[in-house]
């Protein structure tokens, strides 16, 4: 996988233009091993980062599409679904019961996450 | 800032298999739509980045059509800014054929958003081309808020379920499928039990010579899971399609053109006509791909589709938008 440094020095070679992505790369959230904390959900490169977040009931989570591409964020269990995201818009929601929250993007359902209330 | 001379390959600073080699092999992939020629009972398809080198002879056959696809009209952003002009640019290549098709289909993500405007300037600039009747099926950004709803008002009203349909031209069955509705999870395009019920009847009382065009969104085979360029319960519908001996499916989404040929079928993708997408697994993510200016215009374009009867083969040759 490229780093977001590699992806930059590659763009000064003009040549690999091709491969210059807006978004800065995406943070890793796959590889964690516990889930992060915090209110926000970045979706960047097709992912969304933290893929697993803990909040305490009563928290209201935050997501921003920073892809070119519109995404959506719909519960696997038709808890909550946004509309389209376009490029920088916002979607929240407020978890008011415990209990894990798996989502997914509803337009590519290959981008997954979780949201486990406390 | 690192100067080389223009034929040399760049190093491979990512490690990740692309340097100015593969960006150009890369290019050479991405095209904007095709033109088909069915002759003798088979299809051939020049892409119409090479339009010079479609002449009458290959424009012969008992029937052309054009494919374009993934007009993503709306999108904005730097990859392109301006889709409505490479639309254009691809009906002027679609009138600029030495034989007119008879009609176009095209292979959705139509829209960007969904929205009506985009829809109606898309219409709109079809309108410029020279074949009237065109065909559609939905692009996961054709029936983003409100499940395909205003889609099928504007572009279903023949059709079945969420927008599939099938039509006969000039002896050749032609099926649209829909593989961006409820899409599961983890999961990749879906055509669902309800459409492939419909689809084995649809076939079931045809002659297994009868030469099969299969046009849907998204790729009809595995070209790349990972980023869910595939669809998850396609097997089931190309079995239906095992007794007949043409088979040709067309594909857009992944703006590249891509070919494989799998017994009696004959899977294509399509170009966009708006912005190109990195190879499989060659990028961070599917996501729009950048190019200079200049270079844009190569990277998109549409497919022919020439229908050639007594052979067994495809060719696409595919055009690009300079």
């Amino acid at each position: 996988m490229m780093s977001k440094g590699v992806l930059l020095a590659g763009l000064s070679t003009v040549l690999a233009l091709a491969l210059y992505l807006a978004a800065p790369v995406h943070s890793g959230a796959q590889a964690q091993q516990t889930p992060a904390t915090g209110t926000e959900v970045k979706i960047d490169n097709f992912s969304f980062g933290p893929a697993e977040l803990k909040v305490s009931a009563g928290t209201t989570v935050t997501w921003t599409n920073r892809d070119d591409i519109p995404h959506t964020v719909v519960s696997s269990d038709k808890v909550f679904k946004s509309k389209a995201l376009d490029t920088d818009e916002k979607f929240s929601y407020t978890f008011s019961k415990a209990g894990t929250y798996s989502y997914f993007c509803g337009i590519h359902p290959k981008m997954t996450g979780k949201v486990v209330v406390q | 800032m690192i100067v080389e001379k223009k034929d040399e390959i760049l190093h491979d600073h990512n490690n990740d298999g692309i340097d100015r080699r593969g960006f150009l092999k890369c290019m050479a992939w991405v095209g904007t739509g095709a033109f088909c020629v069915i002759k003798g009972g088979v299809l051939k398809s020049y892409s119409l980045s090479r339009l010079s080198e479609i002449g009458a002879a290959e424009a012969m056959g008992e029937l052309s059509f054009v494919q374009i696809s993934d007009s993503h009209m709306g999108f904005n952003k730097p990859a392109n800014p301006d889709v409505t002009g490479t639309l254009k640019a691809a009906v002027d290549k679609i009138n600029a054929l030495p034989k007119q098709p008879e009609f176009l289909l095209h292979t959705g993500d139509i829209s960007h958003l969904s929205k009506p405007e985009e829809f109606d300037n898309v219409d709109q600039i079809l309108k410029g081309a020279s074949a009237k009747e065109i065909f559609f099926v939905p692009g996961e950004h054709d029936v983003l808020n409100d499940d395909g709803k205003s889609y099928l008002e504007r572009y279903g009203k023949n059709a079945k379920g969420s927008g599939w349909y099938s039509f006969d031209k000039n002896g050749v069955h032609f099926i649209g499928l829909v593989n961006v509705m409820n899409l599961k999870p983890g999961g990749l395009g879906t055509l669902g039990h309800e459409q492939l019920e419909w689809m084995e009847k649809d076939v079931k009382h045809l002659k297994s010579s009868t030469p099969i065009v299969v046009f849907a969104h998204v790729p009809l085979w595995a070209v790349y899971p990972q980023w869910g360029w595939g669809t998850d319960d396609s097997a089931q519908a190309l079995a239906y399609l095992k007794k007949f001996g043409s088979v040709t499916v067309l594909n857009g989404h992944i703006h590249q053109t891509m070919q494989k040929i799998e017994g009696n079928v004959t899977f294509h993708t399509a170009t966009s006509t708006a912005f190109p997408q990195p190879q499989p697994g060659k990028a961070e993510s599917p996501g729009p791909m950048k190019v200079p200016a200049e270079q844009l215009r190569s990277l998109l374009g549409i497919t022919d589709v020439n229908y050639v009867q007594g052979q067994h083969a495809l060719a696409v040759v595919d055009s690009t938008l300079e």
